[in-house]
C-alpha cells in the first residue's frame, strides 16, 4: 500500500493549505491598483484641506500639495463670514442657512408624499395607476432643461415663484419618480398577508399605513433620506433658476464666490468654501455607509 | 487493490469555525459513495475540498495515487456536477460541453467525438444547439452532467444536483445517474439531504454532522445496523422509536424501562451482552400486527391514537402503557383512532444504545 | 386587490387621492411640460412667451449657432469618452473588489465618496488642482520637466478633457458599486464550474460573467447617458464654458438663452433637442427591457 510512503513523515509531501506567497503577483497587481486608485479619489480631498489650511504667501510660493507650514484657520473663517459673492460680502454662512431652509422642508414633504404613493401603488392599485406611474418613471430621463420654464409659468400663476415654497415643490416634484419607486417597490416586497389580514381586521387605507407599514419600513426611510438630503443639499439648477438670490443655496452662493471676477482670487479661502459645502454631504456619507449605498443601487437615477 | 480516493486527516476551518474534523476516507475503484447529512454539516464542504475549490487546513487529499491537496481543480481529474447546474448562459448546450476542452487546447476532433459521445449517453443530441434558458431542469442537470462527462475523468463529484427537480424529475434523474454509474464505473461522490437517493444509489453511505462522519458502511448496514443514535435516527422515515430504560443481564438479556420489561434474549450485542442505561429503538416497519405476530417474541397492547392512510401503506401512531409508537400496516388495514390492538416485535431486528455514549451495544 | 365594481370611480378614494401629486406631476409637469416646450419651440418667443407660429425656424438658427455645434460636439466627445472610461474603470474596479480583498469596506468607501458631492464642488476642486501656476503643471515643472504642458483649463483644444478628469472622478464610483452588485449576483457555482474546467480567471470574466451582466450594462449605460446628456453644473464650476467657448454644453446653452439671453425659443428649441437625446437612447432600451418582456 501507498501508506507506508506518504503516512505521517513524508513532510515533503503536499500537506495542508497550499503554501501562498504573501507578496504573490496577483496581489501586488490587486492591492497596487487599488492603492493607486484610492490615492487618486483622495488627492482633491487632501489639496482641499492643505491648501484651506495655509496662507496666500504660503500658496504662491509652494506647490498644492505640500502640507501647511504654519496652519491657519483664518481663510475657514472668511468664508464663513466674510467672503464676497460679487452682491454682498457676508460669507457662506448666507448660503448654509438657505440650503438648511430648503432641504428640511423638502425632504419632509418630498418623502411624505412620495411614500404614501408608493403605499398607494404597492397595495392599493386602482385603474390607470400603472400608467401613470410608467409615465412619471419616463420623466425621470427627460432632462430638466425641457420642463424648467414651464415650472416658472405654473409656479407664476399660483404665485410661488422665487419663493422657498417654489422650490420645494420643485424639489418634490423631481424627487417623485425616484423615491415612490423606492417606496412602491418596498412595500411591494413586505408579506401580503400582513396587509390582508389588516384588511380582514377591517383597517382602512391610512390605518394600515400608520400602524403596519411604518413601523416595517424604517431602514427604507433613512435611505429615502439620505438619497434626498445629498441631492437637494447638491443641487445647483433648481436653486438659480427658482430662487432669488436672498434665498440661494450654498452650492450657488459658493459658485459665486468662487467664480466672481472680482478682486484678487483668494485660493484659500474659496477651498475652505467648497469643502465647507461639501461637508454636510460627507458627513452623511461617511456616517451611513452602506445605506447610502443602497440607496443609489437601489435606484442610480441622479441627475 | 489501490484507493481511488483518500483522505487522510483532513480539517477545515473558516476562521475560528471548524467545519470538517480530521476525516479519514478512503474510496475505492468505482465507488459510489453518498455524503449524507443534515443542512450544514459539512457536506458541500468537503465535497469542494476534494474538488480543490476550497484550500484545506491541514491534511491530505490523494486521488488516483497522486497527492492532489495542493492541485488545481482541472488538474485533479475529477468533473462536477452542481445543485444550481451552473450552466454557462450565454454558451449552446455544445458550447457548455466543449468550452472546458477548448481552453485545453484540446484537437478539435477530439472535442467532437467527446461531446458526441457525452451527448449520446445522456440522450441531449437534439438539444445540442439550445441555450440552457430553453431548457427544462432535467435537461439543464444532464448537460450539467454532461460536462463532466466530456473531461473524461476518473472521479465525478456530485453536490445535491436534483434538488432543483420535482419530485418526479428527480426519481428518473436518480434511476439514470445509477445506470451511467454502471456504465461508466467511475468513482462518485455524492452529496444529499435525502435519504432515498442516499440508500438507492450508494455503494457506501458516509452520514455526516458536525463535520464529523458517524458512520460509513453500506446502506444496508447503516439501515439495519446504525453505528449510533443519531444514524439510528437520522435514517428511515418515518424515524425509529426508541424507548428509554436500562438493560439488565443478570439472567437473561432484559430491557426494563418505567413501565414495560422483556425479554431480548435474540439481540446481537456488538461485544456480547453489555448493561446499564440504553435506548431501545425498534423501526416502524419492523412493528408487526396481525398474523405476523406470531413471529414476534415480544408483544404489547396498543392503542391506537391517529392512523395516516398512504396509499401503499398505512402509519398508525399508538400508545403503549401510554409510551408513544408508531408503526406500519398495510395499506388496505382498516384501523380507526381508539382501536385496541396487539403489536409485537423481534429484538432480533432492534437496535439498542448505550444511553451515555450514544454508541450501538 | 383591485376588485373593481361599476361605480369604480368612487372605489378607493384614499389611494387615488394619494395618487394625485403623482398624476399631476406625471401628467401635467413631465408631460405637459415637454409638450410645451416643444409647441413653443415653434414660435418666435423672446423675452416672453409669445405664441407666433414660426416653424422650424428657431431650429435653423441654433444648428447655424457655432456655440450650439461646439455644445454638440463637446457632448459628444465628453458623452463617448465618460462612458467608456468609467465602463471599463468601473469594471475593472468592481472586478478587483471582489477578489475577496481585505479592506472592501474602505476602498469602496474611498472611491465612491466623490459621488456624495456636489458637481460645484467636483468642479471647483478640479479648477484648482488642474490651474496651470499652482496646480499639476506647476509641480512636474518644479522637477525638472521645465517645458511640461498639462493646462486642460487654459487651452481650448483640451480642455473638454479636463472637465472629463473632473466627471470621472466624481462618477466612477457608482459605476463600480451597480457593476459589483452584478457581479456579487452571479452564481458562485458558475466560478465553481469555471474552476473545475480550468479556465483561467480573466477568460472567465471575458466569456461567462461579462456576456451574464448584459442587464446590469445595460441599465447602468442608460442611466449613465442620461445623466451626461444633463450635465450642467460642473461646466458651470469648473470652466463656465471657457476659454472661449471650448466647454460648452447643451444644457448651459438652454439655460443661458432662456434666463440670460431672453431667447425663450432658442433655449426651448435647444432643449427640445436635448430630450431627443435622450429619448434615442432610452426608447430603445424600454423597448428591450419591457417591451420584451410583455411578450415573452
Ligand atoms: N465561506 C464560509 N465562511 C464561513 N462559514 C462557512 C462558509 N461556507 C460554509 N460555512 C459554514 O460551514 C458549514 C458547512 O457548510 P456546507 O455548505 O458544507 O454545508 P452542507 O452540509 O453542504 O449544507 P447544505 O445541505 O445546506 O448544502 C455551515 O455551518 C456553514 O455555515
Ligand atoms: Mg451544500
Amino acid at each position: 500500500m501507498a501508506d507506508t510512503a506518504v503516512h505521517p513523515a513524508a513532510s515533503s509531501e503536499p500537506r495542508g493549505p497550499k503554501p501562498r506567497k504573501k507578496l504573490s503577483r496577483n496581489n501586488i497587481i490587486i492591492y497596487g491598483t487599488l492603492l493607486v486608485v484610492a490615492f487618486y479619489y483622495l488627492l482633491p480631498l487632501y489639496v482641499m484641506v492643505v491648501t484651506s489650511l495655509k496662507g496666500m504667501p504660503e500658496i504662491r510660493l509652494g506647490n498644492i500639495f505640500s502640507p501647511p507650514v504654519e496652519i491657519t484657520f483664518e481663510p475657514w473663517v472668511k468664508a464663513w463670514s466674510q467672503a464676497c459673492t460679487g452682491l454682498n460680502c457676508d460669507g457662506l454662512s448666507r448660503g448654509f442657512w438657505n440650503s438648511i431652509r430648503i432641504t428640511v422642508p423638502s425632504v419632509i414633504v418630498s418623502i411624505v408624499i412620495a411614500s404614501v404613493n408608493g403605499y398607494a401603488l404597492a397595495n392599493w392599485k386602482f385603474k390607470g395607476a400603472d400608467a401613470f406611474f410608467t409615465i412619471l418613471i419616463f420623466g425621470a430621463f427627460i432632462p430638466y432643461q425641457v420642463m424648467l420654464y414651464p415650472i416658472v409659468i405654473m409656479l407664476r400663476e399660483i404665485g410661488l415663484y422665487g419663493t422657498l415654497w417654489g422650490l420645494v415643490i420643485v424639489h418634490t416634484i423631481f424627487g417623485m419618480p425616484i423615491l415612490t419607486l423606492l417606496f412602491r417597490n418596498y412595500f411591494t416586497s413586505l408579506p401580503e398577508e400582513l396587509f390582508k389580514a389588516a384588511r380582514v381586521d377591517g383597517a382602512g387605507f391610512w390605518r394600515i399605513y400608520f400602524q403596519i407599514m411604518l413601523p416595517m419600513s424604517l431602514p427604507i426611510f433613512v435611505v429615502a433620506m439620505i438619497l434626498q438630503v445629498t441631492g437637494i443639499w447638491n443641487d445647483f439648477l433648481f436653486g438659480v433658476v427658482y430662487t432669488k438670490p436672498d434665498l440661494y443655496p450654498m452650492t450657488v452662493q459658493l459658485n459665486n464666490i468662487v467664480n466672481s471676477v472680482q478682486g484678487v482670487k483668494e485660493y484659500n479661502v474659496n477651498m475652505a468654501a467648497t469643502l465647507l459645502t461639501g461637508l454636510v454631504p460627507l458627513v452623511i456619507y461617511f456616517v451611513s455607509g452602506k445605506l447610502f449605498v443602497r440607496g443609489i443601487a437601489a435606484g442610480a437615477v441622479k441627475g | 487493490m489501490e484507493s481511488s480516493i483518500s483522505i487522510r486527516d483532513l480539517s477545515l476551518s473558516f476562521g475560528a469555525v471548524k467545519v470538517l474534523r480530521n476525516l479519514n476516507i478512503e474510496i475505492g475503484q468505482g465507488e459510489f459513495l453518498v455524503l449524507l447529512g443534515s443542512s450544514g454539516c459539512g457536506k458541500s464542504t468537503l465535497l469542494n475540498c476534494i474538488a480543490g475549490l476550497l484550500d484545506v487546513t491541514d491534511g491530505q487529499i490523494f486521488i488516483q495515487g497522486k497527492n492532489v491537496t495542493w492541485a488545481e481543480p482541472s488538474d485533479r481529474g475529477i468533473g462536477m456536477v452542481f445543485q444550481s447546474y451552473a450552466l454557462y448562459p450565454q454558451m449552446t448546450v455544445e458550447g457548455n460541453l466543449s468550452f472546458g476542452l477548448k481552453n485545453a487546447g484540446m484537437a478539435k476532433d477530439e472535442i467532437k467525438k467527446r461531446v458526441a459521445r457525452a451527448a449520446e449517453i445522456l440522450q441531449i443530441e437534439p438539444l445540442l444547439k439550445r441555450k440552457p434558458a430553453a431548457l427544462s431542469g432535467g435537461q439543464r442537470q444532464r448537460v450539467a452532467i454532461g460536462r463532466a462527462l466530456v473531461r473524461d475523468v476518473d472521479v465525478f463529484l456530485f453536490d445535491e444536483p436534483l434538488s432543483n427537480l420535482d419530485a418526479k424529475l428527480r426519481a428518473d434523474l436518480r434511476v439514470e445517474i445509477k445506470r451511467l454509474h454502471q456504465r461508466l464505473k467511475n468513482t462518485m461522490i455524492y452529496v444529499t439531504h435525502d435519504q432515498v437517493e442516499a440508500l438507492t444509489l450508494a455503494d457506501r453511505i458516509a452520514i455526516m454532522k458536525g463535520g464529523n462522519i458517524q458512520q460509513l458502511a453500506s446502506p444496508n448496514e447503516i439501515y439495519n445496523k446504525p453505528a449510533n443514535k443519531y444514524v439510528a435516527d437520522f435514517i428511515g422515515s418515518p424515524s425509529m422509536n426508541f424507548l428509554e430504560g436500562v438493560i439488565d443481564i443478570s439472567g437473561a438479556p432484559q430491557f426494563n424501562s418505567d413501565v414495560m420489561s422483556f425479554d431480548i434474549s435474540g439481540y446481537e450485542f456488538v461485544d456480547g451482552p453489555t448493561g446499564g442505561p440504553a435506548w431501545f429503538g425498534i423501526r416502524p416497519e419492523h412493528i408487526v400486527t396481525g398474523e405476523l405476530l406470531a413471529n414476534a417474541p415480544v408483544q404489547f397492547d396498543a392503542e391506537v391514537e391517529l392512523v395516516e392512510p398512504m396509499g401503499s401503506d398505512t402509519l398508525v401512531w399508538a400508545k403503549v402503557e401510554g409510551v408513544p409508537m408508531h408503526f406500519r400496516m398495510d395499506g388496505q388495514a382498516e384501523v380507526r383512532s381508539g382501536d385496541q390492538m396487539r403489536i409485537g416485535f423481534d429484538p432480533a431486528r432492534a437496535n439498542i444504545f448505550n444511553k451515555e455514549t450514544e454508541l450501538r451495544i | 386587490m383591485s376588485s373593481e365594481r361599476p361605480n369604480g370611480l368612487f372605489r378607493n378614494i384614499p389611494a387615488k387621492v394619494a395618487a394625485i401629486p403623482m398624476i399631476i406631476t406625471a401628467l401635467v409637469v413631465f408631460m405637459g411640460g415637454s409638450l410645451w416646450t416643444m409647441a413653443y419651440s415653434l414660435t418666435k418667443s423672446k423675452l416672453l412667451p409669445k405664441w407666433k407660429f414660426v416653424g422650424l425656424d428657431q431650429y435653423e438658427r441654433l444648428w447655424s449657432t457655432k456655440r450650439w455645434v461646439v455644445s454638440i460636439e463637446n457632448l459628444f466627445i465628453y458623452g463617448v469618452c465618460m462612458l467608456i472610461a468609467s465602463f471599463v474603470i468601473g469594471f475593472i474596479l468592481a472586478a478587483l473588489m471582489d477578489q475577496k480583498i481585505r479592506f472592501e469596506n474602505t476602498f469602496r468607501t474611498i472611491i465612491l465618496y466623490p459621488f456624495a458631492l456636489s458637481f460645484i464642488v467636483t468642479g471647483l476642486v478640479w479648477q484648482w488642482i488642474l490651474n496651470p501656476e499652482f496646480g499639476i503643471q506647476s509641480i512636474i515643472r518644479g522637477l525638472g520637466f521645465t517645458s511640461f504642458e498639462f493646462d486642460p483649463l487654459y487651452n481650448a483644444d483640451i480642455a473638454i478633457y479636463g472637465i472629463l478628469i473632473a466627471g470621472l472622478w466624481q462618477g466612477t464610483g457608482l459605476i463600480m458599486v451597480l457593476m459589483l452588485a452584478g457581479l456579487r449576483g452571479i452564481d458562485q457555482e458558475i466560478w465553481k464550474a469555471a474552476k473545475v474546467d480550468g479556465i483561467p480567471t480573466w477568460k472567465t470574466y471575458l466569456f461567462i460573467v461579462i456576456p451574464m451582466m448584459r442587464p446590469v450594462f445595460i441599465t447602468t449605460l442608460v442611466l449613465v447617458a442620461a445623466s451626461i446628456v444633463k450635465v450642467y453644473d460642473l461646466i458651470v464650476a469648473q470652466t463656465g464654458g471657457g476659454p472661449g467657448i471650448s466647454t460648452e454644453m447643451p444644457a448651459k446653452y438652454v439655460y443661458d438663452y432662456m434666463f440670460g439671453g431672453q431667447n425663450l425659443g432658442q433655449g426651448f428649441a435647444a432643449s427640445t433637442m436635448m430630450l431627443l437625446a435622450v429619448l434615442v437612447v432610452v426608447i430603445p432600451w424600454a423597448y428591450l427591457e419591457f417591451g420584451g418582456k410583455k411578450r415573452g
